[in-house]
């Protein structure tokens, strides 16, 4: 088991034919995944990558019955283009995509309200279970098959992650990259509850960072809810208020969002907290001996 | 991205926001120039810097003669402006705004935002007009009311209505201050705003409602699709090197360390310099050099933080994940023999083609000390920098 995707996933390419979704195509196809075509409107009814292109997604959902998506579309056009598969029925919605202006996804985010897809990003590396799929920009080779479920705000830092998880000999269930935009889809709660339910996570990494408050969200979660060990790492202490620490939604405004705040409410609710990005994997080590 | 007071007013006016009449100036003698032509006999003289705080910095000045004017315009422009919001070395003030005075009653506060928790448009107004927002919700939050806007209904009348009981105005106001919220409801959408705020919103001795300061946000993903605010940009108010790095699709943002750090990714990029204070050091600078990169953006990232005289040594951090390590390697290169390093280079690559990324950078013949563990590599720029 895992979480969201697995081996059966069918995902198509939104963005195929661009660089960004050739060359992130080509890497799904090698390590696995069930890619089964993509999207670009104005080029349907060609090959790309050995796949079928498609002019819409509903097209390419009725052809292939794929059930999730990866965007690799440019910001101004991301926002239509997750509609366009929330309305086609796709039920996991990847949006890599980083810049995508913050009112177009207050739009998308009222308008997929209440729906049973999510939505995953945007401006992240994607989700990955590894060994049996993988969508997104992630390197699919420092993965291994384990029993770890990483959930976190930040690419490389889920890379850190994962590296030292497969290092101690962990290995992950499945790896979300939930994006560093302050309004995206799936939350570290929306995650966390899915990594608790299924058996093959016995433990959980969370690594957050500054700005928002959806880690001490997260944190009254897991105290109420979580029996799974969880280790959590908090970047952007040395950050100085009121800049933007390249992620949108990394800033701390009038005293709210920081790090300081965040590790307490995380350390209060039971997660074992480092404060180095080294020891991530270490700590989770130790929490099975 | 921000903007000029003088500008926010003007897309006020655009907007049905009613404001003071006034006027921009650059030399003392158009100030007085536009004080006679607004006639009166007393104005404001506002120093023009993207910063809070103006008036208990001595930016703001009210004349009430021409003389004053030309004085205080004398006195303010050519000068850095230190406020709270500023660093110590303030922000330039070469633009003055001349504006008439105004017969306060009440002083109130008004907000719209981009609210990211309730994913919604959000106002905040209070009663407590002039005053640090921040205080008033730490101190007294029973004094602040907000609404937040469903995207699809839009502003109601209702909720407009709403604020103005909370605010106490009386039912004549109630129209103008729908009309200052429909406005500004409007501006957010259609110019992709993040934040529109006034402070104070006052009430005139009779009755009408103005807004006697203006402070307007962009949000930065979507300015590219306004040329009108593109065009309001001041560089002279941004960081010249986080200017110059935005024109290289770097994110910089400069500290006052003495150890330069380059990193992929903007959680890592801040992992590292938590990583480098850990440690015993101090990060110079937060740099992200982004997905998409290439030799010529890394080479421009490197020219950056050699550019800063504190920095005494450099810490690379690579994990390769759209960024592949031999490309940067290859930037890394070419930037050292590019700029003439002197400085120690400490070079942690990790993912795809790290191996391959790390023989380019030993057989460089150059100042760059591989690491391929963080926490080491960390350790080393310290000892390095601290010249342990």
């Amino acid at each position: 088991m895992s979480i969201l995707i697995d081996r059966q996933t069918k995902v198509i390419c939104q963005g195929f034919t661009g660089k960004q979704g050739t060359f992130h195509s080509l890497q799904a196809l090698d390590y696995g995944t069930q890619l089964v075509g993509g999207v670009t409107p104005g080029r349907g009814g060609q090959e790309h990558c050995g796949l079928p292109v498609f002019d819409t997604v509903e097209q390419a959902v009725q052809t292939t019955g794929a059930s999730a998506t990866v965007i690799y579309v440019p910001p101004f056009y991301a926002a239509d283009a997750i509609l366009e598969a929330f309305d086609a029925g796709i039920k996991v919605i990847v949006c890599i995509t980083e810049g995508i202006p913050v009112l177009h996804m207050l739009r998308v985010k009222a308008a997929m309200a209440g729906s049973d897809a999510v939505l995953i990003g945007p401006n992240c590396p994607g989700i990955i279970t590894p060994g049996e799929c993988k969508i997104g920009i992630m390197p699919g080779f420092i993965h291994q098959p384990g029993k770890i479920g990483i959930v976190s705000r930040s690419g490389t830092l889920t890379y850190e992650a994962v590296h030292q998880t497969t290092r101690e000999g962990l290995g992950q269930s499945t790896c979300v990259g939930i994006g560093g935009d302050p309004i995206h889809g799936m939350t570290f709660s929306d995650v966390i509850r899915r990594f608790q339910d299924d058996p093959q996570t016995q433990g959980i990494v969370m690594v957050g960072e500054i700005g928002g408050n959806e880690e001490e969200e997260a944190a009254d979660y897991i105290k109420a809810h979580v029996t799974k060990p969880v280790v959590g790492y908090i970047t952007g202490q040395t950050a100085p208020p009121g800049k933007r620490m390249g992620h949108a939604g990394a800033i701390v405004t009038g005293g709210k969002g920081t790090a300081a705040g965040k590790v307490a409410a995380m350390t209060a609710a039971g997660i074992e907290m480092v404060s180095s990005p080294t020891d991530i994997g270490v700590a989770m080590k130790r929490c099975f001996s | 991205m921000n903007i000029h007071e003088y500008q926010a007013k003007q897309l006020f006016r655009l907007y049905g926001i009613a404001v003071p009449e006034g006027g921009p100036a650059e030399t003392a003698a158009h100030a007085e120039q536009v004080a006679r032509e607004l006639g009166g006999k007393a104005w404001v003289i506002k120093a023009q810097v993207h910063a809070g705080g103006r008036g208990k910095a001595g930016g703001v000045h009210i004349a009430d003669s021409y003389q004053q004017v030309t004085a205080f315009s004398r006195k303010l422009l050519g000068t850095r402006l230190v406020t709270q919001q500023t660093d110590a070395e303030g922000l330039p003030v070469n633009t003055l705004y001349v504006e008439q005075t105004s017969n306060i009653d009440k002083e109130f506060y008004l907000s719209a935002l981009v609210d990211r928790s309730s994913e919604r448009i959000i106002f905040i107004a209070s009663a407590d007009g002039g005053m640090d927002i921040e205080e008033v919700a730490a101190t007294t939050p029973e004094r602040i009311v907000s609404i937040a806007i469903h995207p699809a209904a839009g502003l109601q009348s209702y909720q407009c209505r709403k604020v103005a009981f909370a605010l106490g105005l009386s039912s004549e106001q109630f129209r103008p201050l729908e009309k200052i919220m429909s406005g500004m409801y409007r501006l957010m959408l259609e110019k992709d705003a993040s934040q529109i705020e006034i402070n104070p919103l006052i009430s005139t001795d009779t009755g009408a409602l103005i807004a006697v300061d203006a402070k307007i946000n962009f949000d930065d993903n979507a300015v590219a699709a306004h040329a009108d605010i593109t065009a309001l940009r001041d560089p002279g108010q941004e960081d010249e090197k986080e200017h110059r790095a935005q024109q290289f699709g770097l994110n910089y943002i400069t500290l006052d360390g003495t150890i330069g750090c380059m990193v992929n990714g903007a959680g890592l990029a801040m992992a590292t310099m938590d990583l480098v204070k850990l440690k015993g050091g101090r990060p110079a600078n937060f740099l992200d050099v982004g997905g998409g990169t290439n030799p010529e953006k890394v080479a421009e990232a490197f020219k950056l933080i050699l550019d800063d005289p504190n920095v005494k040594a450099v810490l690379v951090n690579i994990f390769g994940g759209i960024v592949k390590c031999d490309v940067i390697a290859e930037g890394i290169i070419a930037a050292v023999k590019d700029v003439g390093v002197k400085i120690p280079v400490v070079v942690r690559l990790e993912g795809t083609n790290a191996e391959a990324g790390r023989t380019m950078l030993s057989a460089s013949g150059l100042n760059l000390i591989p690491a391929d563990d963080l926490s080491t590599a960390a350790q080393q720029v310290v000892a390095l920098a601290e010249g342990l």
